[in-house]
């Protein structure tokens, strides 16, 4: 069953078109991430589904009910805003309790509805403060509790942690991945932050430009995207581009900038290399954690590994893994060593290539081969 | 919170020329004291002077006697352009109407400013821009189409009228004050409050209106000050008893008895003055802070 449902939906502020034939659909229970770069739509697509701005054209299903022109207040839905939106003037308290108080909802459900969310995220010991009172990470908690406190259709979240610290935005969204076990309710989650993407979403939903790029869940996502900007977006360090030729043969890559067909040549695995056809020019797309330092025994894991000697140009270690920067051809690439064995700058070190895991792009489609 | 700690800008020079630089600065500061106080403080000498004291030793002078009758005299027996009630009806008259003039200006304007800035609609911008222009509008320009408008209503030398002019003539600055006021607090508390099943009314009376008191202040503060002391539109629309206090001091100046009461003058001009002083002796504070402070910590 579908929670939401969106088809053909259109937005324009004005000349501008902010959303573009976005399709959706939420099946009850799943916990959908919108992610994309700062003005690529997602808040707005919030907003539209909220009833806070108004399609220009297309539907929007909430359960079974078509709710263009629904006010808010009748869309059975909750909302957790990035600035918290609690109300000053009132307690952590009364501003659990407002919307029931606005619905009309007696007095004795409000108190027990109160109690249940205050247990649910132990805020009970701060129900008599003002939020002015309360720390970034208790107001994250009364604003969805506020939200919480609803038994909605669809839960709506939009950016709710990207006014916190690192630390705290870590834990913050631990809990709310827990607390989405436990209740199951659909949710809708708004953010810029692809880790957060990956880590809480069922499914995600990568958009650009007003654009919905790729919906799938975020293994399909990271291994498998749609198109370059999905790509890049995705995974941090981001993807690595190489200009690259398809051999004469069909069967490797040749990376090769200048285009002139020479260049460390990279085998392809078969379900790959019958998508292409000898001399096809192509983006070759490989993520940091498929270059590494040579090991015979990480090898033997791997059928599908190329090897490339490279010079190391830049060596960042974080603690947990190595970055290194190397250059193949002209080209400067981001991959990743162990932490206990990083190379030095100016060596030549022996790359392995797990071309299991490279994408083939379009170079004038971007598109996904 | 302010910071407390002031900027000495004299802090990198010698001592000699810093107390030098100090009394400078404090001798200008004294003489523009003495220029504001003075004529107050003659007004209020004078009003306790006896008549001959003010005519035998000029109007600017220490005082060489001392009665507190002018100020009875002047409030409640003193002859006002044919009755002997002092200027005490007046100033009733004055309350009268300053007090539903501010009222309703300061709840139309904080309406007005809800609406402007949380509830913008194609044009809001333009209209309030039209609003604001009235800010600047000199009375005079208005007097003949008020003049009609109090003619057709039949409000023409009631206090009644004067509350429409005022409320009116007022929209133009409580609108302006309460919008600008109202525009930061954050869109995203009335979109929450909408989705919280809360209407146009119920987010003004329990959101934005219990936000108001700052801004609420300088508007009623403001609104009190102009309309009590407010001259022009109360002498040409009133006459006879219906003047505020403003007009009737005029009357006053011309007494029957052809002789000036200085005394008498003196101590209704302070009466008339009292209300707007006392606001701002008691409200003065709240309304510097009122304007310089922003919708929410």
């Amino acid at each position: 069953m579908a929670s939401l449902t969106i088809r053909g939906l259109n937005k324009s502020f004005g000349s501008v078109a902010v959303l573009k034939g976005i399709d959706l659909e939420v099946k009850t229970g799943e916990f959908v991430v919108l992610v994309g770069p700062s003005g690529c739509g997602k808040s707005t697509l919030l907003a539209v589904i909220a009833g806070l701005e108004s399609a220009s054209s297309g539907e929007i299903r909430i359960g079974e009910r078509v709710v263009n022109g629904v006010p808010p207040k009748d869309r059975d839905i909750a909302m957790v805003f990035q600035s918290y939106a609690l109300y000053p003037t009132m307690t952590v308290r009364g501003n659990i309790t407002f919307g029931m108080e606005s619905r009309g909802v007696p007095n004795k459900v409000q108190a027990e509805a109160l109690a249940r969310v205050a247990g649910l995220l132990r805020i009970e010991s701060l129900l008599n403060r003002k939020p002015s009172q309360l720390s970034g990470g208790q107001r994250q908690r009364v604003a969805m509790g506020r939200a919480l406190v609803r038994d909605p259709e669809l839960f709506l979240f939009d950016e709710p942690l990207s006014n916190l610290d690192a630390k705290l935005r870590v834990e913050m969204r631990t809990e709310i991945k827990k607390l989405y076990q436990r209740l199951g309710k659909t949710t809708i989650y708004v953010t810029h932050d692809q880790v957060e993407a990956m880590t809480l979403a069922s499914r995600i939903a990568v958009m650009h430009q007003g654009l919905l790029q790729q919906f799938a869940e975020p293994r399909t996502v990271y291994d498998r995207p749609a198109n370059m900007f999905v790509a890049g977006f995705m995974g941090s360090p981001p993807m690595n581009f190489l200009p690259a030729e398809i051999a004469p043969s069909g069967r490797a890559a040749v990376v090769s900038a200048e285009g002139n067909g020479q260049g460390p040549q990279l085998p392809l695995p078969d379900e790959v290399a019958t998508r292409v056809t000898g001399g096809r020019r192509v983006v070759l797309g490989l993520r940091p954690e498929n270059l590494t330092r040579y090991d015979r025994r990480w090898a033997e894991e791997r059928p599908h590994l190329a090897t490339i000697e490279a010079p190391v140009v830049v060596v960042e270690p974080t603690g947990a893994e190595t970055i290194v920067v190397v250059r193949i051809g002209s080209r400067e690439v981001i991959a990743r060593f162990e932490a206990n064995a990083p190379p030095s700058v100016g060596e030549t070190v022996k790359l392995a290539v797990d071309m299991a895991k490279a994408c083939l792009f379009d170079p004038d489609s971007e598109m996904l081969i | 919170m302010a910071d407390t700690t002031a900027y000495d800008p004299l802090g990198a020079v010698g001592t000699w020329r810093r107390r030098q630089a100090k009394l400078i600065i404090y001798a200008l500061l004294g003489l523009f004291a003495l220029y504001y106080v003075v004529p107050l403080a003659v007004v209020v000498i004078n009003s306790f002077r006896s008549l001959p004291d003010i005519s035998h030793n000029g109007l600017i002078s220490l005082p060489h006697s001392f009665s507190l009758d002018y100020w009875s005299s002047a409030w409640s027996k003193f002859c006002v352009g044919g009755t002997c009630n002092g200027i005490q009806p007046f100033f009733f008259n004055s309350v009268a109407m300053v007090v539903p003039a501010t009222v309703i200006s300061t709840a139309i304007g904080s309406l007005n400013g809800y609406v402007l800035s949380k509830w913008r609609f194609t044009g809001s911008e333009t209209l309030f821009g039209l609003m604001t222009l009235g800010v600047f509008m000199p009375g005079q320009m208005v007097l003949l189409p008020w003049a009609r408008v109090l003619g057709w209503l039949g409000l023409t030398n009631t206090i009644g009228g004067l509350v429409l002019i005022h409320c009116v003539q007022g929209l133009s600055f409580t609108t302006l004050f309460c919008r600008n006021y109202y525009v930061n607090i954050p869109d995203d508390l009335v979109k929450a409050a909408r989705i919280d099943g809360a209407g146009f009314w119920r987010i003004f009376r329990k959101i934005v209106l219990p936000l108001s008191p700052p801004i609420l202040i300088v508007t009623v503060i403001w609104q009190f000050t102009n309309i009590w002391n407010e001259f022009l539109f109360a002498v040409i629309f009133s006459s006879g008893t219906n003047q505020p206090i403003t007009a009737a001091l005029i009357a006053l100046g011309t007494a029957d008895t052809g002789v000036h009461q200085y005394g008498i003058e003196s101590a209704a001009v302070l009466i008339a003055a009292l209300p707007p002083l006392l606001v701002y002796l008691f409200g003065g504070r709240y309304f510097l802070r009122g304007l310089t402070q922003g919708a929410l910590k």
